[in-house]
């Protein structure tokens, strides 16, 4: 490749000579990838942080017992009745327990299975918190605190006080922001809970969470999974939840459906769960994406503009080379390698400036109710965007230089010399 | 042995603005070695016929032949290895890549051509540049020579891939007297002690009674002086 080791010296002599317009191209390529890995390193990890908002704490998939009406009525079971057309009216939901059967069994099931992260139980008791002679509605959740903070990043929204405080006190309870502050306790104070079977436990406030959800901060405690067994005067084999996280969130609609089947329960999978989150995260990188393309769509008409002004002041470097034995295709490659070299240079410049501003983003403080444990706007450093961003600085040149250096391919030298 | 150049029955045609026969009938050949000019009034055809002959116009009829081997109907890649290899080109307007070094302008078509290493063609451009005797220009830049220092470093860059012919496009048209002659003599040295072929249109009498013969052309015809004398075998 000798040839071209001469043409990308006439491209290099080409480009330093005309330094000024050159470096003007370059800026141009270089804003356009900068702010396309700015918006994009922002827009996603925001993205992120609302996805993480939902996803991070909801399981993939939720098993419990649903209280519904049979699907299949007594009449239908008759075989006499098979060829009528049976109508039952005023169905009642059929009496059921609450609790999963042989929970315990399935929880093992699930851990073992190849596609779950991992699988934890849950009981949940309704209950009243006492404040004097108010009653506040309440829900406390029994969790296994490990398995919670590994799998829903349970650990991120307390805000005072630690889950593993939970585990070391018997009868402790982390208390909702909402509930702790319309009591008004905090800490180490105890508060009294009464369960809807009219039982009154004690328990030892040793941390507040804050999930950002107002409805969520203002009913729901978590205590131990034997504590909320102990409330509601269940045994230790007592589960009224199971939540699964799977590796691949997007097998979590069939996983559901199968243990639907399997064990007669219902199962939930997040795609149903919280369908309005996904067309917001898809909407949001549309317009992401959407921005950034425009942006490098102008840098590219920068770089044609400023490649069709280079070639007509080479007009006469081009009769000259075509009449000394290079051919149109030599001079289409001239041309080319210079685009692709204002975009190379531009687009790795833009890059750097785009990191920079996105560590500076990164480190800007943000405070937001919501997520108690994030301090600073939250930036996605996915190297992905950064390819995405040269690979498209290098097509967008090669475009915006694709119809000049044909132009310039085809020039004819004799109607440049003789033009003279 | 056959004519370095020939061209044989060349017609040729302007269709803008006006269908027009600029070239009748042209036929003429170069002997190796031969300094031939070519004369005529403005406008007589004598610029387009060059640029047929250094194979850059392919729009014609007829058939041109470089040392014996036909030319016409070849590929664009083809002629340009041709341009690149075996005419050497001489303009009035000096045509040199104004931004590149001396060296660079007449390294060039040498690194084009590809046969020799980049050391060997920087030798061998010096070389050329100390024979027409501006080596001591070699690392300025080409747009800070003086027009006749320009012309003979266009020279320079012609000779590089030792070509057999010489194609001068007014060369002097554009230089004082004494320019003039220095480019006259460097020519006929050439043509002397190199045995090259040169072929130079240009309106200087001068300058064309001085070469080995004059072709004549007027009204798009070549009125006397065409051929050479069968070459010797």
């Amino acid at each position: 490749m000798k040839d071209l080791r001469i043409l990308l010296d006439v491209t290099r002599t080409h480009l330093l000579s005309r330094f000024k317009q050159t470096a003007i191209a370059t800026l141009g390529v270089t804003f356009g990838i900068g702010t396309f890995i700015i918006m994009v390193s922002f827009m996603t990890g925001l993205n992120g942080l609302l996805d993480g908002l939902i996803l991070n704490r909801t399981p993939h998939i939720q098993i419990y017992n649903e209280i519904k009406p049979s699907e299949r009525q007594p009449v239908d079971l008759y075989e006499g009745f098979a060829d009528n057309l049976n109508v039952v009216r005023s169905v009642k939901p059929r009496q059921t327990q609450e609790r999963i059967h042989n929970g315990a069994a399935i929880l093992n099931y699930l851990k073992g299975h190849d596609s779950v992260r991992g699988a934890t139980s849950q009981v949940n008791a309704r209950v009243f918190y006492l404040a004097g002679s108010i009653q506040l509605n309440g829900l406390v959740n029994g969790i296994d605190v490990n398995e919670e903070i590994r799998l829903f990043n349970f650990g991120d929204y307390i805000v005072r006080g630690s889950p593993e405080d939970l585990l070391r006190t018997r009868n402790g309870i982390l208390l909702g922001a909402g509930v702790a502050g319309n009591m008004s306790v905090d800490v180490g104070d105890r508060i009294q809970v009464s369960t809807v079977a009219g039982g009154l436990f004690s328990l030892k406030i040793v941390g507040i969470f804050q999930s950002g959800l107002a409805e969520v901060d203002n009913v729901q405690s978590y205590v131990n999974l034997g504590t909320a067994q102990q409330l509601l005067g269940e045994g230790r084999d007592y589960v009224s939840n199971i939540h699964v996280k799977l590796y691949d969130i997007d097998e979590a609609g069939p996983m559901s459906r199968r243990i639907s089947d399997q064990f007669d329960l219902t199962a939930l999978d997040i795609q149903t769960a919280n369908a309005q989150f996904e067309t917001g995260t898809t909407i949001r990188n549309l317009i992401t994406y959407a921005v950034s393309i425009t942006l490098l769509i102008v840098a590219g008409f920068g770089i044609y503009n400023i490649l069709n002004m280079l070639i007509y002041e080479k007009m006469n470097d081009i009769a000259i080379l075509k009449a000394v034995g290079f051919t149109g295709r030599d001079i289409n490659v001239i041309f080319i390698s210079q685009a692709l070299i204002i975009g190379l240079v531009g687009g790795l410049i833009g890059l750097v400036i785009g990191f920079g501003v996105s560590v500076l983003i990164d480190n800007t403080p943000f405070v937001t109710e919501a997520l108690p444990t994030i301090k600073t706007y939250p930036v996605n450093f996915d190297p992905a965007y950064y390819i995405i961003g040269i690979v498209f600085a290098m097509i967008s040149t090669f475009f915006a230089g694709f119809l000049p250096a044909r132009r310039a391919r085809k020039i004819d030298p004799v109607e440049i010399i003789r033009g003279q | 042995m056959a004519y370095v150049l020939e061209a044989r029955h060349l017609d040729k045609y302007f269709e803008q603005p006006v269908r027009f026969h600029v070239l009748k009938d042209i036929s003429l050949s170069v002997n190796r070695g031969e300094f031939v000019s070519i004369m005529g009034k403005s406008g007589c055809g004598k610029s387009t016929l060059l640029y047929i002959l250094s194979t850059m116009d392919t729009d014609y009829t007829g058939e041109l032949y470089l040392a014996g081997k036909k030319v016409t109907g070849q590929s664009r890649e083809q002629l340009a290895h041709i341009r690149n290899k075996r005419i050497g080109f001489v303009f009035q307007f000096h045509y040199l890549l104004p931004e590149f070094t001396v060296l660079k302008n007449v390294m060039l078509p040498g690194l084009k051509l590809g046969e020799k290493s980049t050391e060997e063609v920087r030798e061998d451009a010096m070389a050329k540049l100390r024979l027409l005797g501006v080596d001591d220009q070699a690392h300025k830049k080409a747009a800070r020579l003086s027009g006749g220092q320009k012309q003979r470093v266009s020279i320079a860059r012609a000779l590089i891939n030792d070509p057999e012919i010489i194609m001068g496009d007014e060369p002097t048209g554009n230089l004082d007297s004494k320019n003039s002659e220095n480019v006259f003599q460097v020519f006929r040295d050439l043509s002397v002690s190199r045995s090259l072929s040169l072929l130079v249109v240009t309106h200087d009498e001068d300058f064309a009674r001085r070469t080995d013969r004059i072709i004549e052309m007027g009204d798009g015809m070549i009125l006397g002086g065409g051929h050479a004398p069968a070459p010797a075998s």
